[in-house]
């Protein structure tokens, strides 16, 4: 059996010399979990600004019930879309199901919550600050939450990466809906687990190594934004 | 209550059992300039939120002559600076696309009101970065580009230093002398006196006297000015000495 430090400076080679099939992993799992945030981010954040007007009835319930979404096990996320796009579900006739489209589906419900709240959260906070100068200057509800969007700008792309983080490191929904089908739905995370259980730690090391490595450079781009928000008085 | 006043007819607002505000009726002449007097809690500020549409009264009503009326005929500057995340000069012109006015036309009108507050060489600066007097000048910037006939400024000064102080009132006197109609509160009477016509003293939400400037200082309406002018604590239960 390899021992870690070999499988690891190996894992070390595969990255840097750009072993096609490793990288054709990480593509797709960006291109998946990028997609999944883009399209949670077109759902989380005007359902977050909608929450955070709160004017209708129902709202504090709505926003209880997201909140609670937020912790949603990844396993039961990928079960309830097998469930729905299977050969008997509801939208079995689209044969989604093993498919990239598929794993976007499950990541975006997974993460739709999470940039729901947090946006939530954010626009209210800015809504409380702004709210007698805007009325003061007579902004319509649209001027409003376009000015809002704009003022909570950083945190909201906080939120984002958030979401990102939790997108890319999930593999319970992504196995299940994905079928992690090699050159086809095998992202990092099923991967690793797939490599593992068959002892080609090298490979697993080498995806574990770059989603860590991603993982950092999300935290990293958090901590800038910070930064630049901080540098600019933006705060 | 003349139909040219600013009139307030009514007016109670409470929160829970207490009663904030209690204003049978007061009228504000839109020529002169008006300083709203009282120690913390008498309702000044509450009042002047009534009066701009921030709150809601519980019961009556607050009547503008008919050009003043429109909210947006009118602006208000708080006590502590509200600023966008954005550079000073976008602070103003932001405000001015609202109420209409093209980009072009409202960053050329900001530029103007940036240069008439003195804070030209400021103007690309995040307006957040500003000190405490800069940025209650800006909001006062603000506001007056939006050529308002009513000016409310809940305590600009509060928070400010002398020399602040004086810039701000500066432009509070600039607001006058181009005939807008200003409503100040004020915890200070020697500001009040500097720029005001005249003088309203609140205490425990309600008008305690309104007078003319000349005569709020010189013959107080009533025991309650007369104290409040001597600087002796207005206490709740306060009668005049027999």
């Amino acid at each position: 059996m390899q021992n870690f430090a070999e499988s690891f400076w190996f894992s070390l080679t595969l990255i840097v010399t750009g072993d096609s099939e490793l990288w054709s992993i990480v593509i797709l799992s960006l291109q998946v979990s990028l997609t999944a945030v883009l399209l949670a981010a077109l759902i989380g954040v005007p359902t977050g600004a909608l929450l955070a007007f709160g004017k209708f009835r129902g709202c504090q319930a709505i926003t209880i019930f997201v909140n609670s979404l937020m912790g949603l096990p990844p396993v039961v996320v990928g079960l309830c879309v097998y469930l729905i796009l299977s050969s008997s579900g509801p939208l079995g006739v689209l044969g989604l199901l093993y498919t990239p489209t598929a794993m976007i589906i499950a990541q975006t419900i997974l993460i739709a919550p999470i940039i729901a709240a947090l946006s939530r959260e954010t626009i209210q906070a800015v809504h409380e600050e702004y709210r007698d100068q805007f009325t003061s200057l007579c902004l319509s509800n649209w001027q409003r939450l376009q000015a809002l969007l704009w003022e909570a700008r950083f945190p909201l792309l906080t939120a984002l990466l958030a979401g990102f983080g939790r997108a890319i490191a999930e593999v319970g929904a992504v196995m299940i809906v994905g079928g992690n089908i090699n050159h086809l739905t095998r992202v990092m995370t099923t991967s690793i687990a797939l490599e593992t259980s068959k002892g080609n730690l090298s490979l697993a090391l080498a995806l574990g190594t770059i989603l860590v490595l991603i993982a950092i450079l999300v935290n990293a781009a958090v901590a800038v934004i910070g930064m630049r928000r901080h540098e600019a008085m933006h705060v | 209550m003349s139909d040219l006043d600013v009139g307030i007819c009514n007016v109670t607002l409470s929160f829970g059992d207490q009663l904030r505000l209690d204003i049978p009726s007061l009228d504000l002449d839109p020529k002169r300039s008006t300083m709203i007097l009282g120690p913390n809690g008498a309702g000044k500020s509450l009042l002047l939120r009534v009066m701009h549409g921030l709150s809601q009264p519980d019961t009556g009503t607050v009547n503008f002559p008919d050009q003043y009326e429109d909210r947006a005929r009118q602006a208000m500057v708080f006590q502590r600076p509200v600023l966008l995340r954005r550079t000073a000069l976008a602070n103003i012109s932001f405000a001015l696309r609202v109420r209409g006015h093209s980009s072009q036309d409202a960053r050329r009108r900001a530029m103007t009101w940036m240069m008439r507050a003195e804070l030209d060489h400021l103007a690309n600066v995040p307006a957040r970065r500003l000190s405490g007097g800069e940025q209650q000048r800006l909001c006062m910037a603000r506001a007056l580009a939006l050529e308002p006939k009513i000016l409310f400024l809940d305590e600009p000064c509060a928070s400010l230093d002398p020399n602040a102080t004086v810039a701000v009132e500066a432009l509070v006197q600039d607001a006058i002398d181009l005939g807008v109609k200003v409503i100040m509160v004020t915890h200070d009477p020697a500001q009040a006196q500097r720029l005001g016509s005249e003088i309203v003293l609140m205490h425990q939400g309600r008008i305690a006297a309104k007078q003319s400037k000349l005569d709020f200082f010189n013959s107080p309406q009533n025991y309650l000015v007369s104290s409040f002018l001597a600087g002796k604590p207005l206490l709740s239960n306060i009668k005049e000495p027999s």
